[in-house]
């Protein structure tokens, strides 16, 4: 019959409208910015970096460059210091004084990410970033970037926990090697006392060669 | 209590008049009347525009416009306020004019589409004694004007000296005067019946009321027919989906009012959805009882409300077609106008003269309905007849 | 003379020149409809409401139209280079004027206007519908016989263009 199928049409697009306000399934708008669909585990925006609990004496960052050699678009900008602090191993490191991300280049490739040898910088999921200033305003600084190791394990946390077990291993390797330095250190120490203290109580019969 | 309410406006406005001496009233209570139509329509134009937005939205599994209430603040009013900033970004857009155009008649076109438009309105019964001009041929008033729009078509598509906007003005002319035909045979068969032209005449024959149901026309074969007939030929006389060719947004050309800009522009768009409403109120006029309730135990609501709501029910329903229709092409949509609606609507006089020489009993409903049914189903069987719905076959690429 | 009356006679009659002599023929068409307009707004003054309102929905609502389709198929919408009225225009006023007041006394003095004017008939639409059922029954079928002449005949036309470029393909 004619006009059957426009009728079952418009029966159709009637559930779709009354049905719109009784489930969820037939109005599936996200009302952003009041509400947000979670992110997925893998999102990736633009690097921040890691600190262990203090946001200048814990960064990570040791200024080494890599990442602004491999950046790219170039959009890293390190200078490095002239004194050395402390690293979480205890080692004295150089740290940068100033390190500049400018996010309107960035492509978030996570190449940085990568190449960093010291799980010091990794990928924030923050992209809310916009202002009205776009060269002060997308240039994210030090204080802007550095987040601690706590965000870090919110953020990503199966990437936080292999970084994480990556530095311990670090760190037990360093503390072996200092353990097995300090051991060589104590036994060679302790020959040359021994060998002091027979030299110093044998009989005066040879004249102790010239040292 | 009803009484007076229903009534309310009709004695404020001889309250207002009484206050000038006796030779200033007809004109001054008939200006008060042109104003509070052109309050009252306009607000309704802004009105649909944003329901209609929220509408095909809530059909589309979307929201509509859900932020904008009152501006500058942050009431959000679920988005009604939304036609104000609508109406702001029509008035200071451009006026761009073709360098080529016809300036006078480019110029004129808008206005030569709304003041029949609105003219329309002076004779629809808003409620009980609520039209403003009582004609004796009110419907063949309201005709007459419906059809000067077709003028206003041409002057736009003929003014912008475009290629493209004259075919699509001679497109849209060849559809406004193609459904103009049922429209007014599908209006002839209620003239029939009821034996008046006179708009307030009709809806007073509907206004009786057997086993509590009233008599609206609508309710009987031919009447049921005849608003069908007349809702389709509607859609087409105001370009709505499934009939809007000339006007659609995914046509590259606009059509007839491709070259228009800026306030021109919203006044075509205006001039649109007034006479869309017009035009429901006419078919709500002759087939849905105009301003009477539809059960007896409904009549203490006032007429006004009754009528208002028709409109409201009735525009829901366009914006559910065009929600839910296809556009139909332009052949399709003639030969839908004179293959199958012009026969039926002839078949429909056929059936109301049957109707009213049959004299009152159950008799005529079964004939008449028998006899609307097989012709129903003959040209139905006839128009999808030549369809040839298959695997397509290329004339010349092989 | 009521001023309606002179507004109104004054927008025909300039609707009616303006329709002889403006250059663009387009305009012409559409300065008819005006009078066309001014027509019905008199009709509706002499309280023929029947005959004004068909007036505005045959002659504004088609006829106007037709012209105007007219004219575009005909692609005669140019602006003419040369001026409307030709040399000898004030030789055509003349003759205008000599037919126009013959005519008029032919008229006025015949036997066929009556001396007295009679009073008004009542001419609402029942009346009208009744006179042409009963008094003017034959004109009414002739007519209508002359208009389904026409409307085959136009289809006819229009077929037989298609007919001879596709044959079975759907017109």
């Amino acid at each position: 019959m004619l006009g059957e199928q426009i009728i079952k049409g418009m029966a159709v697009t009637a559930k779709n409208f009354f049905g719109s306000y009784v489930s969820k399934d037939r109005l599936t708008t996200v009302q952003y910015p009041e509400e947000r669909l979670p992110q997925k585990g893998n999102t990736r925006q633009f690097p921040f970096l890691v600190f262990d609990g203090d946001p200048e004496k814990g960064l990570r960052c040791v200024a080494c460059q890599i990442c602004e050699k491999e950046c790219p678009p170039k959009c890293i900008y390190i200078i490095k210091s002239k004194d050395k602090k402390p690293d979480y191993k205890g080692q004295m490191q150089i740290y940068p004084v100033t390190f500049d991300i400018d996010i309107s280049v960035c492509m978030s490739c996570q190449i940085c990410v990568e190449v960093c040898p010291f799980e010091s910088i990794k990928m924030n999921t923050e992209f809310e970033l916009s202002t009205d200033d776009r060269f002060e305003g997308l240039l994210l600084h030090k204080e802007q970037l550095a987040k601690s190791n706590e965000y870090y394990r919110k953020l990503h946390p199966d990437d936080a926990k292999e970084s994480d077990a990556v530095l311990a291993a670090e760190k037990v390797k360093a503390e072996a090697k200092a353990k097995a330095a300090a051991e060589a250190k104590a036994k060679t120490d302790a020959e040359a006392k021994a060998k002091a203290a027979a030299a110093a109580t044998a009989p005066i019969a040879t004249p102790p060669p010239a040292k | 209590m009803f009484d007076k309410l229903d009534q309310i406006f009709v004695n404020a406005l001889h309250w207002l008049a009484s206050f000038l001496p006796e030779a200033w009233r007809p004109l001054v209570s008939a200006l008060i009347c042109i104003a509070v139509i052109l309050v009252v329509f306009p607000t309704l134009f802004a009105l649909v525009t944003v329901l209609e937005r929220k509408g095909l939205g809530r059909i589309q599994n979307r929201y509509g416009p859900n932020r904008v209430g009152i501006p500058f603040t942050k009431i959000r009013l679920a988005g009604f306020g939304q036609f104000i900033p609508d109406g702001m970004k029509m008035l200071t857009k451009e006026d761009i004019v073709p360098r080529a155009a016809d300036k006078a008649v480019h110029f004129l076109a808008p206005v030569v589409l709304l003041i029949p438009i609105l003219l329309a309105y002076s004779v629809l019964p808003f409620g009980r004694n609520m039209s403003i001009a009582d004609y004796d041929a009110g419907l063949l008033f309201f005709l007459a004007v419906g059809g000067a729009v077709e003028i206003s078509v041409f002057m736009a598509g003929w003014s912008s000296r475009n290629k493209y906007s004259l075919l699509g003005a001679m497109r849209a002319i060849a559809q406004m005067v193609s459904y103009e035909i049922p429209l007014i045979l599908s209006a002839v068969t209620v003239v029939m019946i009821v034996g008046s032209l006179n708009l307030n005449e009709i809806v007073r024959h509907q206004d009786q009321f057997t086993f509590g149901i009233a008599h609206w026309h609508v309710f009987t074969p031919w009447g049921f027919v005849g608003f069908a007939l007349f809702f389709i030929a509607a859609l087409a006389e105001s370009n709505r989906t499934p009939f809007d060719l000339p006007e659609a947004e995914s046509e590259i050309i606009a059509g007839y009012f491709t070259e228009y800009s800026g306030f021109k522009f919203a006044l075509f768009f205006l001039g649109e959805y007034l006479g869309m409403f017009a035009i429901s109120g006419l078919g709500i006029t002759l087939f849905l009882g105009g301003w009477t309730a539809p059960f007896s135990f409904l009549t203490w609501i006032p007429s006004w409300i009754w009528f208002f709501a028709k409109l409201l029910v009735i525009i829901f329903v366009f914006i559910w077609i065009r929600g839910t229709l296809p556009r139909l092409r332009m052949d399709q949509l003639m030969n839908f106008a004179w293959k199958f609606m012009l026969p039926l609507a002839l078949v429909n006089i056929l059936v109301a003269g049957v109707w009213h020489f049959m004299g009152a009993g159950a008799l005529r409903w079964l004939v008449c309905s028998a006899i609307i049914f097989g012709a129903y189903a003959v040209l139905g069987r006839g128009l999808m007849h030549n369809q040839k719905l298959g695997k397509r076959i290329y004339k010349f690429a092989e | 003379m009521s001023p309606f009356f002179i507004i109104t006679a004054v927008v025909t009659l300039l609707g009616a020149v303006f329709a002889m002599s403006l250059r663009n023929l387009v305009h012409c068409a559409l300065a008819m409809a005006v009078a066309f307009s001014g027509v019905a707004a008199l009709y509706l003054q002499l309280d023929a409401q029947f005959v004004g309102f068909a007036e505005i929905l045959v002659y504004v609502g088609a006829i106007a139209i037709l012209i105007v389709f007219a004219i575009l198929l005909t692609r005669s919408g140019e602006t003419p280079v040369k001026s409307v009225l030709t040399s000898g225009w004030w030789a055509g006023i003349a003759v205008t004027a000599m037919v126009f007041t013959t005519l008029g006394w032919a008229i006025l003095n015949s036997s066929a206007t009556p001396k007295e004017i009679p009073a008004a008939p009542v001419a609402t639409v029942k009346n009208l519908g009744d006179a042409l059922m009963t008094k003017f029954v034959l004109p009414l079928e002739i007519v209508a016989l002359v208009l389904t002449l026409a409307m085959i005949g136009a289809v006819l036309i229009a077929l037989k263009e298609d007919k001879s470029e596709n044959s079975g393909r759907k017109p």
